[in-house]
C-alpha cells in the first residue's frame, strides 16, 4: 500500500516576459488501487501538473510538496523518479530518432526492476503487452515514437505502464486522439494493469468520454491551477451535461 | 524538379556556443570555375579570407599554404591486399597519376607538388576479392612533416572495398584518387583516427567511370586540424555516387568537411549525407557541400544532407549547403542542414523511464548516428566506429563530472 501525497504545490515556466505561474497550489492524495480522474479545460495547467510530478526541467517547482510514501519525490532527479514507481503517460511522447523501441523498452525494464530481465521471459512478456494492446510486432524494431500516429504513440505509452509496473501512474490526455477501438483497447490495458497490479492512477482528461471506459474512484475538476471541486462520480455527470463554464466563466464543453 | 528544404537551426542559450547553419548561398563565382592545377606555384598563398579558406584557422595548417612547410618526413604505407589486389609504389613519372582530378586549393597542390612516391592499389578488371583491402598511413611523427599520394583504382566491373586507415602524429597534405572504372564497384571508408597533435589536409579525387557506384566514407575522428576535400567527378552517364561522412569533434579539434560534386553529365546520382556531434570548448565542425549541375547533366538526381549534434556549450558547427542548378531537366535535387543542441526533451523521456543521465545521453547520441552507422558496410569499419563514438561519449562525461555543477 502505497501513497502519493501532493501538498500546496505550486509551479512555474519561464516565459520570455518572465516567471509565469501555472500550479497555485495542488492538494491531492492518491492511494494504492485507486483511480482519480482528473477533468479540466485546455490551459488549466495539466500537463504542467504531470510535469511537475515527473521533473521536468522547464518547470520550476516553487514551492508545496509531493511525496511518495512520506518520500520527498522533487528531490530526486527525473529518472529517480522513475525507479522510485512514478510514470508519466505523455500527452505528447517523444520521437528519440535511431534509438529501436525493443532497445529502449529493455533498457528502461532493467533500470526500474534493477536488472535486466532474462531474454527469453522479456520477449514473450513484451509480445503480450503488445498483442494486448494490438501493436504489431514490427514496432519493436522502429524508432522510440518515430513516425507513430497519436493513437500508436499512446498505445507505446501504457505499453510501457504495463511493463514498468509502476506505484503511481499518472495518465495526460491517453485518451486525446484515440479512436473508437484504440479507446477500447487502450482503456482494456489500463484496466487490467489496474485489476492486477495495486497501481494509484491520475487519469487527466479534458472529456468524459474515457470515463465510460475506466471506472474512477473519484473525480476532481482541474481549473486555472488548481483543484477546484472533488467529487464522485456524479460530477463527472455534471461536466458532461454543463461542461467547465461553472469554473472559467466562459462554455466549456466537456463532451465530444 | 525538387527542391526541398533547408532546416536552418541555430541551437544554445545566449547565442554564445554552438550552432550556425547558414542559407545555402550562391556564392558570387560559379564552384565550377574554381581553379585547379598540379603545380603548387600557380595558387596564391591564401590569406584566410577567401570563401574556400574562410573557416580554416590558417596558424593551424603550420605552413602547408604557404611554402614553409618543408618536407621533413615521411609516411609509412602499409597494405593488407586481398588476392587478385595489386600494390606498387611508383615514382612521380608514372602515367597513371592525377587522372582522377588535379588539385583545387594550394595545399592540395603543394602536396602534388611534392611527394616523391605514390602507392598505386589496383583491383583488376572483372574481379570480387573477397576480403576489404586495408591501407595503413602513419604520420611522420610529432613535429615532422610530410606529403604523399595514393591512388585507388577499381578497373570495369570490379567490386572491392577498400579502407583508408590514418594514424599518428605529424602534419600531413596529400590526394587521394578514386578511380572507378565502368560498371565498376568500390565501398571505401577514409578513417581519421590521428593523434591529438595531427595536421591533416586532404583532397579526395572521386572519378567515376560509365555506370559506376561509389560509396565513399568519410570519419574524421582524431587530430587537431584536419581538412578534407573530396570532390566527385562522372566522366560519363551512369554514374553513382554516395558520400558519407561522420564526425566527432572535442575540445579544440577543428574538423572541416569540403564536397564538391561535379554533376557534369546526364543521369548520374549523387546522396550525400554527414552527421557529426561535437563536444567541450572550441570543439568546431565545418560542412561545405557544393553541388553543380551544369546544363548538360540531365535527368540528374542528388540529395545532400548535414546534420550536427552540439553535446556542450563552446562548440560550434558550420554548415553551408549550396546546390547551383544550371538546367530545368533533373529528376531531382536537394539539400537540408541542421545544427541542434542535445535535445533534452528526448533526455528527459528517456529519464522519465528510469534511465540514468548518462545512459540516456549514450542512447541519443548513438541514435543520432545510428542511421549512417548503418550505411557503413564494411563491418570491421562499422565495429570500431561504434568503439570509438562510445570512447568519445565517455569523456564528455567525464568532463561534465569534472565540472563543477551549476545551480540556477
Ligand atoms: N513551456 C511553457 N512555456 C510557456 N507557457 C507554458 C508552457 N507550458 C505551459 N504553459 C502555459 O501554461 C498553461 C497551462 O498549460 P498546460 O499545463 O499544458 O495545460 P493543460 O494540459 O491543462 O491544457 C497554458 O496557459 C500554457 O500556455
Ligand atoms: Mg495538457
Amino acid at each position: 500500500m502505497s501513497t502519493l501525497e501532493i501538498k500546496d504545490l505550486r509551479a512555474s515556466v519561464t516565459t520570455d516576459e518572465g516567471a509565469k505561474e501555472i500550479l497555485k497550489g495542488v492538494n491531492l492524495t492518491v492511494k494504492s488501487g485507486e483511480i482519480h480522474a482528473i477533468m479540466g479545460p485546455n490551459g488549466s495547467g495539466k500537463s504542467t501538473l504531470s510535469y511537475a510530478i515527473a521533473g521536468h526541467p522547464k518547470y520550476e517547482v516553487t514551492s508545496g510538496e509531493v511525496l511518495l510514501d512520506g518520500e520527498n519525490v522533487l528531490e530526486m532527479s527525473v529518472d529517480e523518479r522513475a525507479r522510485a514507481g512514478l510514470f508519466l503517460a505523455m500527452q505528447y511522447p517523444v520521437e528519440v530518432p535511431g534509438v529501436s523501441m525493443s532497445n529502449f523498452l529493455r533498457t528502461a525494464a532493467t533500470a526500474v526492476r534493477g536488472d535486466a530481465p532474462k531474454l527469453r521471459h522479456w520477449v514473450k512478456e513484451v509480445k503480450e503487452e503488445m498483442a494486448k494492446l494490438e501493436i504489431s510486432g514490427e514496432f519493436a524494431d522502429r524508432s522510440v515514437n518515430e513516425g507513430f500516429s497519436g493513437g500508436e504513440k499512446k498505445r507505446h505509452e501504457i505499453l510501457q505502464m504495463a511493463l514498468l509496473k509502476p506505484k503511481f501512474a499518472v495518465l495526460d490526455e491517453t485518451d486525446s486522439g484515440l479512436d473508437v477501438d484504440a479507446l477500447r483497447v487502450v482503456s482494456q490495458s489500463v484496466n487490467e494493469v489496474a485489476e492486477s497490479t495495486d497501481i494509484g492512477v491520475m487519469l487527466i482528461t479534458h472529456y468524459t468520454r474515457i470515463l465510460k471506459h475506466i471506472q474512477p474512484d473519484v473525480v476532481h475538476v482541474f481549473a486555472d491551477g488548481k483543484i477546484a471541486e472533488s467529487g464522485g462520480k456524479d460530477l463527472a455527470d455534471e461536466l458532461e451535461e454543463n461542461g467547465y463554464v461553472k469554473y472559467i466563466g466562459k462554455p466549456e464543453p466537456a463532451r465530444i | 524538379m525538387t527542391v526541398a528544404e533547408n532546416n536552418t537551426g541555430l541551437a544554445g542559450p545566449g547565442g554564445t556556443n554552438t550552432a550556425t547553419a547558414a542559407e545555402a548561398v550562391i556564392p558570387a563565382a560559379s564552384r565550377g570555375e574554381r581553379f585547379t592545377g598540379y603545380d603548387v606555384e600557380a595558387f596564391e598563398v591564401p590569406s584566410g579570407r577567401e570563401e574556400n579558406w574562410r573557416f580554416t584557422p590558417m596558424k593551424r595548417l603550420r605552413g602547408l599554404h604557404n611554402g614553409t612547410a618543408e618536407a621533413d618526413g615521411t609516411v609509412s604505407v602499409d597494405v593488407d591486399a586481398a588476392s587478385d589486389v595489386k600494390v606498387e609504389v611508383v615514382g612521380r613519372g608514372d602515367d597513371r597519376l592525377g587522372v582522377g582530378g588535379a588539385p583545387s586549393d594550394r595545399v592540395a597542390a603543394q602536396a602534388y607538388s611534392s611527394f616523391t612516391e605514390a602507392t598505386i592499389v589496383t583491383v583488376p578488371t572483372d574481379t570480387k576479392p573477397d576480403k576489404a583491402t586495408l591501407v595503413r598511413v602513419t604520420g611522420p611523427g610529432e613535429g615532422k612533416t610530410a606529403y604523399g599520394h595514393l591512388q585507388l583504382r577499381v578497373e570495369a566491373f570490379s567490386n572491392a572495398s577498400i579502407v583508408l586507415d590514418h594514424v599518428g602524429s605529424g602534419t600531413y597534405a596529400d590526394n587521394v584518387e578514386f578511380v572507378v572504372g565502368e560498371g565498376a564497384k568500390l565501398t571505401v571508408v577514409s578513417v581519421q583516427d590521428w593523434a591529438d597533435d595531427a595536421v591533416h589536409v586532404s583532397e579526395q579525387h572521386l572519378s567515376l567511370g560509365k555506370d559506376a557506384t561509389l560509396k565513399h566514407t568519410v570519419v574524421t575522428l582524431g587530430g587537431d586540424l584536419v581538412r578534407v576535400s573530396p570532390t566527385a567527378r562522372f566522366a560519363e552517364a551512369g554514374g553513382d555516387v554516395e558520400m558519407l561522412g561522420l564526425y566527432f569533434a572535442d575540445a579544440g579539434q577543428h574538423q572541416e568537411h569540403r564536397l564538391f560534386v561535379d554533376h557534369a553529365v546526364s543521369h548520374c546520382r549523387s546522396n550525400v549525407m554527414y552527421k557529426g556531434a561535437l563536444q567541450g570548448n572550441g570543439a568546431h565542425s565545418v560542412w561545405i557541400g557544393d553541388v553543380l549541375i551544369r546544363a548538360a547533366a540531365e535527368a540528374t538526381e542528388t540529395y545532400e544532407l548535414n546534420r550536427n549534434l552540439v553535446l556542450t556549450e563552446g562548440a560550434r558547427a558550420d554548415s553551408v549547403p549550396n546546390l547551383e542548378i544550371e538546367t530545368g531537366e533533373i529528376e531531382g535535387a536537394g539539400h537540408a542542414s541542421a545544427t541542434g543542441r542535445f535535445d533534452d526533451e528526448q533526455l528527459f523521456y528517456l529519464q522519465s523511464r528510469g534511465i540514468p543521465e548518462d545512459a540516456a545521453r549514450r542512447l541519443v547520441v548513438r541514435g543520432f548516428f545510428h542511421e549512417i552507422l548503418m550505411k557503413i558496410d564494411v563491418p570491421e569499419v562499422r565495429e570500431r566506429l561504434v568503439a570509438a563514438i562510445e570512447a568519445e561519449l565517455e569523456a564528455v562525461e567525464n568532463t561534465a563530472n569534472a565540472e563543477p555543477a551549476t545551480t540556477a
